[in-house]
């Protein structure tokens, strides 16, 4: 019975268009029923002179029955470092206020202004229910709850997957949503508003906002023959609400000499406004996997195309390629490729009088370089080794941003490097009990 | 909605019902490491870097989210 039983998981693994939700569904091949399936993951990321990143998760899964499991995952995020709070470099070192407005901190001439208050751990626990319906359907159920200093977010998802054709099609369609609170230290900044000295009120408006996010997602998977399957996903994701960076800035810059405006002189404040980015943004992705086996080793490569309404158009390639070196070991290289285009807000800096006025809620601009138009490139190995009963794998990999200067600049700026690459080094440790 | 869903019945009605495999011709793909999604933690992990890092996010699974840092 118990034998029959782990096939019929086998089957359902195989053909189940797997969907990463809450709590991600697990290979289930060693899943018996009673036991929890255990694993376990942690990872540095750490960028030069900029931000690091401690992140442990654990999740387990129980086989309740032949049809009905639940899935249970735990995160820790804990980040420290210095991050690019937007503005541009000049030929004299900056003073900043921080975000808090108690302080400030000074960034050397010619340098990237990087805030190095920016620090923060991240709680995050999903739960997910999984149930059959019928002999070709299944549920599943997720919730999200994750909270950080500043931030809470509670979500909910719901994901139906349908088999026809021996099993051989999967048809899943999926809808989440999530209600996200920010309660920024130092409050929501005005859009537009100057930074004051440290000390000095600052342009605020309200102590906290919210937003909401509706994914929706379409997706078929097709088994092609015995060694190989593919994926196809469109989703729709729609975001309302605050959806503004709180702690990023906006330089105001003499429009011949490109100097940064002197906001006061005592403190040798520049003078930055605080970004705005409208308050709604609906995202379109397609996203295609192909997985095919050469004789034990698997290549894993997949494609994304996103596009928004924020006119930002990207494309994904990653590659994958698990070289089986003996019945218990593998090697794997991983590349991945990633290009966007920018924003149509996206505003390196204003020439001074050009810029909106305070509270100009309907005006948008920021030059935050996430949302700027950049490359990136991933390079990693992996080595693991799988037994019966438990596995584990190490992985290092380099990530390098690339992002893209200004056409124009004026003056001073022209000799400046306003976005200076950004790279990072992962190091990732998995076990599986 | 409709129209996507009427495009995937009519792709796994046509082209598709000529693909696949007999039920016990899946031995190679009930491996755990031919499933699309091999290692969920890994996926979760890549996501959320690349979530906080670039303007895009989603695309095997719902776009994310769920954090600050973006």
């Amino acid at each position: 019975m118990k034998k029959h039983q782990k096939i019929t998981l086998a089957l359902a693994s195989a053909t189940c268009s797997l969907i990463n939700v809450a709590a991600d569904v697990q290979a289930e091949e060693s899943a018996d029923l009673g036991d929890w399936d255990i694993n376990a993951a942690v990872l540095y990321y750490t960028e030069s002179d900029r931000v690091s990143a401690f992140e442990p998760v654990i999740s387990a899964k129980k086989q309740i029955n032949d049809d009905e499991s639940i899935s249970l995952k735990l995160t820790l995020d804990s980040l420290t470092g210095p991050s690019a709070n937007g503005a541009v470099p000049g030929i004299n070192p900056q003073t900043f206020t921080k975000p808090s407005g108690s302080g400030s901190y000074t960034t050397p001439a010619n340098e990237a202004p990087l805030d190095d208050t920016f620090m923060d751990t991240r709680v995050a626990f999903n739960a997910s229910w999984e149930q059959e319906l019928s002999r070709m359907t299944r549920m599943t159920l997720g919730g999200n709850f994750s909270k950080e200093y500043d931030y809470l977010s509670l979500g909910v998802s719901a994901v139906v997957a349908h088999d026809i054709n021996q099993r051989n099609t999967s048809f899943t369609t999926g809808v989440s949503f999530s209600n996200d609170t920010i309660e920024p230290e130092g409050d929501i900044p005005t859009a537009f508003g100057i930074m004051q000295p440290a000390g000095s009120t600052q342009p605020r408006q309200t102590s906290s906002d919210d937003k909401t996010i509706i994914d929706v997602l379409f997706g078929i998977t097709q088994v092609i023959d015995r060694d190989s399957l593919f994926q196809v996903n469109y989703s729709y994701s729609q975001a309302d609400g605050y959806l503004t960076d709180p702690f990023k800035v906006i330089s105001v810059v003499d429009g011949t000499t490109g100097l940064p405006i002197i906001e006061d002189a005592t403190t040798n404040l520049s003078q930055v406004v605080y970004e705005n980015r409208p308050d709604s943004r609906a995202k379109h992705s397609f996203y295609t996997q192909y997985k095919r086996n050469f004789t034990g080793d698997v290549l894993d490569i997949s494609y994304r195309y996103m596009f928004d309404d924020w006119e930002i158009a990207s494309h994904t390639v990653d590659f994958r390629y698990r070289l089986k070196t003996s019945e218990t070991t593998f090697w794997q290289p991983h590349l991945r490729y990633y290009q966007q285009s920018e924003a149509e807000f996206f505003q390196p800096y204003f020439v001074s009088g050009q810029q909106p006025a305070e509270g100009s809620d309907n005006f948008y601009a920021t030059s935050d370089y996430r949302l700027g138009e950049m490359t990136t490139y991933t390079v990693g190995l992996e080595y693991g080794e799988k037994y019966q009963d438990y596995g584990w794998s190490i992985a290092a990999e380099f990530y390098l941003q690339s992002v893209s200067e200004p056409s124009v600049k004026v003056g001073q700026l022209a000799q400046q490097e306003l976005y200076p690459d950004v790279d990072a080094f992962m190091l990732r440790f998995n076990y599986d009990f | 909605m409709r129209l996507i869903i009427f495009i995937l019945g009519i792709l796994s009605i046509t082209a598709c019902s000529e693909l696949g495999v007999k039920p016990w011709e899946r031995n190679v793909l009930a491996r755990p490491e031919m499933s699309l999604d091999s290692a969920p933690l890994t996926s979760a992990l890549d996501d959320h870097i690349y979530f906080s890092k670039e303007a895009s996010s989603g695309g095997r699974g719902f776009g994310g989210g769920g954090c600050g840092c973006n």
